[in-house]
């Protein structure tokens, strides 16, 4: 699944409630062929983001595209999309196999088998009611939903934020199957870092309203290195080297640096860095902008 | 997307075909009494001034048929408000409050497709239980109106003016406000609106009792209005200038007190007519304070003084009369004849599917906007 056309594409992308902004100023290209994961704390514009892409909400400025059609224009590129949306919605009064015969009946391109399958496998009852379901069932139903539907792109929003360890597992293992069978582009949302760290192959980080950064996830942690050594100031570091985090002690500094060059200076001592202390220093000391300059260093 | 309309729809249905079947059965099985009165009152075999066959007929129609008739009526006007707000409200409003709406509008139909079957599927399905409720008790509760029609009375309040078609408190002219909402075409409409205003409370109030309540409230508004201030000018009122003389008069006398009642009859006569206004008038226009119109007729509040007994001595009906004769008298009438039955209920129920239809627009284009996550 490597083509042209991007999964995500946005271009000044914002979308404001009142006097605040959901999310400003967002321009990104996901290319396809990824499991994207979008990060970012709470309230930091990740299910707007995502409500955007799937249509079901309109921007306030800029433009989405998904696979390169209007979110939810028409039936085609609805049929193209699947979504598990936030807590896993499910119809409460409908039987597991209802829910089933439903996504038959809206979706042409229904892989009935697929859908049975999963349930087998899950081990539902059919005849069992969705709100009878536990937690983890409803979100491995509302999979089910939105996998058989065969769609090119599937977006989940949190979908594991409230589910026990064990079914985030579970959950998260059938996710990984299916992309791995299918060939799917997946974007899904989480504020928990260690679960994305799992499945994801590329990586946007949301932070206040904004995108901090986007990438594969081989590429940024081949550029980002953590430096410690004598003290020094953030302004005598290299060009080259945008620091992202610092800290200080009597002696000692140490930074987390974006390089695309090798550190070589011998003072320092250089560091890989994991992808969750990666996420985390995005999240919370926040200095570069997508773009790569720099704006501010925050302590 | 009509499967699932329908799955989702499936409890509601059949609550409402249990209600109607039961409904059915009452008015199937208590009918043939009914229609054996009109026949045995000969009213099936009258075909002209049959108001005494008539009177005959509804003094005869039992208690339990009373309260069917007026059971009947209360259904009908109640009906479209159930439906309006358990069928209505929720629609729309509580997959939003579920989320469930993120499941609906995520699958391969487009949300305006998704909104116009859901409305179009089950607004039909109000409109179709409006009118067979409305078919069924217009039928059982024709031979009814159609002695109403006739002119016939119950323990005849005769001596009335005729305009009142009063029927001992259980039926009355099917153009009387209360009964026009329980005959007919009409409660097609009203199911149609009462539905329309409880999806389009429930897209903009996005939770569902709010939106019952909102709905229940509008629709009730609707309702009174209609009747008082719209429906009478739907059509041109018919008016209508009588003289009130004292021969056709009722002067009740008391030989020791002397007059108890004056009573007026005018000429008019329309059994089933919907009088808008009935006020008596002088050659000038004005309109004597002292006279008021009861259902039986006008009637004075104050005596005038020739007709004023004097206490003590005989009292004399002639100088009164020749009083209220000079006073010319006259009945002034605006109505609609009961041949507006008909396209009257036309053009409301047509009013009501346009408001109806209009708020169907409204709501597709509000779930088009895209504003709920």
């Amino acid at each position: 699944m490597t083509n042209a056309i991007p999964a995500i594409e946005a271009r000044g992308l914002g979308k404001r409630y009142g006097h605040r902004w959901a999310l400003a100023d967002c321009t990104l290209a996901i290319p396809a062929g990824h499991v994207v994961g979008l990060v970012g704390p709470n309230g930091a514009g990740k299910t707007t983001l995502i409500s955007l892409a799937t249509g079901m909400l309109a921007p306030t400025t800029g433009t989405i595209e998904v696979l390169g059609g209007l979110p939810a224009s028409d039936p085609g590129q609805l049929a193209r999309v699947g979504y598990v949306a936030q807590d896993t919605p499910t119809y409460a009064g409908l039987s597991v196999a209802d829910h089933l015969r439903l996504g038959a009946h809206l979706n042409p391109r229904w892989d009935a088998g697929l859908a049975r399958r999963r349930i087998e496998q899950l081990g539902l009852d059919p005849k069992q009611k969705a709100a009878r379901l536990s937690g983890g069932q409803r979100a491995q139903l509302a999979l089910t939903l939105a996998l058989a539907k065969r769609p090119e792109l599937l977006i989940l929003d949190e979908p594991i934020a409230s589910l026990d360890p064990v079914a985030r597992r579970e959950f998260l293992q059938a996710l990984m199957r299916v992309t791995a069978e299918q060939e799917l582009n997946v974007v899904m949302s989480s504020h928990l870092v260690a679960d994305l760290e799992r499945v994801a192959d590329y990586l946007v980080v949301l932070v206040d309203s904004r995108v901090r950064i986007t990438g594969e996830v081989d590429d940024l942690l081949a550029t980002h290195h953590l430096l410690t050594g004598p003290r020094r100031q953030a302004a005598s570091l290299p060009d080259s080297q945008q620091v992202i985090t610092e800290s200080h002690t009597g002696r000692q500094s140490t930074f987390l640096v974006r390089s695309t060059e090798p550190v070589i200076d011998p003072a320092w001592t250089v560091e890989e860095v994991s992808l969750e202390d990666l996420m985390l220093a995005y999240m919370g000391h926040a200095s570069g902008s997508p773009q790569g300059q720099r704006l501010e260093v925050r302590q | 997307m009509i499967w699932l309309t329908w799955r989702q729809f499936r409890p509601q249905a059949i609550a409402a075909a249990c209600a109607l079947a039961a409904v059915a059965i009452v008015l199937v099985a208590t009918r043939p009494g009914l229609s054996a009165g009109y026949t045995a009152a000969g009213l099936s075999a009258c075909h002209a001034h049959c108001a005494t066959a008539a009177s005959i007929f509804l003094d005869r129609v039992g208690n339990f048929d009373k309260f069917l008739d007026f059971a009947g009526v209360l259904l009908i006007i109640v009906a479209p408000a159930l439906m309006g707000l358990f069928w209505g409200a929720p629609l729309i409003a509580r997959e939003v409050a579920d989320g469930t709406h993120r499941i609906a509008w995520n699958q391969s139909v487009t949300r305006t497709r998704w909104t116009i079957v859901k409305l179009g599927l089950v607004g039909l399905a109000a409109i179709a239980t409006a009118g067979l409720l409305s078919l069924i008790v217009t039928w059982w509760t024709s031979p009814i109106d159609a002695a109403s029609l006739a002119g016939g009375s119950a323990q005849a309040a005769t001596g009335g003016n005729g305009v009142h078609v009063t029927f001992n408190g259980f039926a009355e002219a099917r153009l009387d406000p209360v009964i026009f909402d329980a005959r007919g075409v009409a409660p097609l409409g009203y199911a149609a609106l009462a539905f329309a205003l409880g999806v389009t409370a429930g897209v903009l109030l996005r939770r569902t009792l709010p939106a019952m309540a909102v709905t229940l409230v509008a629709f009730v508004a609707i309702q009174v209005l209609m009747p008082n201030f719209i429906r009478p000018h739907l059509l041109p009122p018919a008016h209508i200038t009588t003289p009130l003389s004292t021969q056709h008069g009722q002067v009740n006398t008391n030989a020791g007190t002397g007059i108890t009642d004056i009573q007026l009859t005018g000429s008019f006569n329309q059994p089933g007519a919907w009088v808008l206004s009935d006020v008596v008038i002088t050659p000038s226009g004005a309109q004597p304070s002292d006279i008021v119109v009861t259902p039986a007729g006008p009637e004075f509040t104050v005596l005038p003084r020739a007709c004023t007994p004097t206490p003590g001595s005989a009292f004399n009906p002639v100088p009164c009369r020749e009083t209220l004769a000079a006073m010319h008298l006259r009945q002034s009438i605006t109505y609609q004849p009961a041949s507006r039955f008909w396209p009257l209920q036309w053009i409301e129920t047509g009013i009501y599917l346009l408001l109806a239809a209009g708020l169907g627009g409204v709501c597709v284009w509000q779930v088009r906007r895209r504003r709920t996550p």
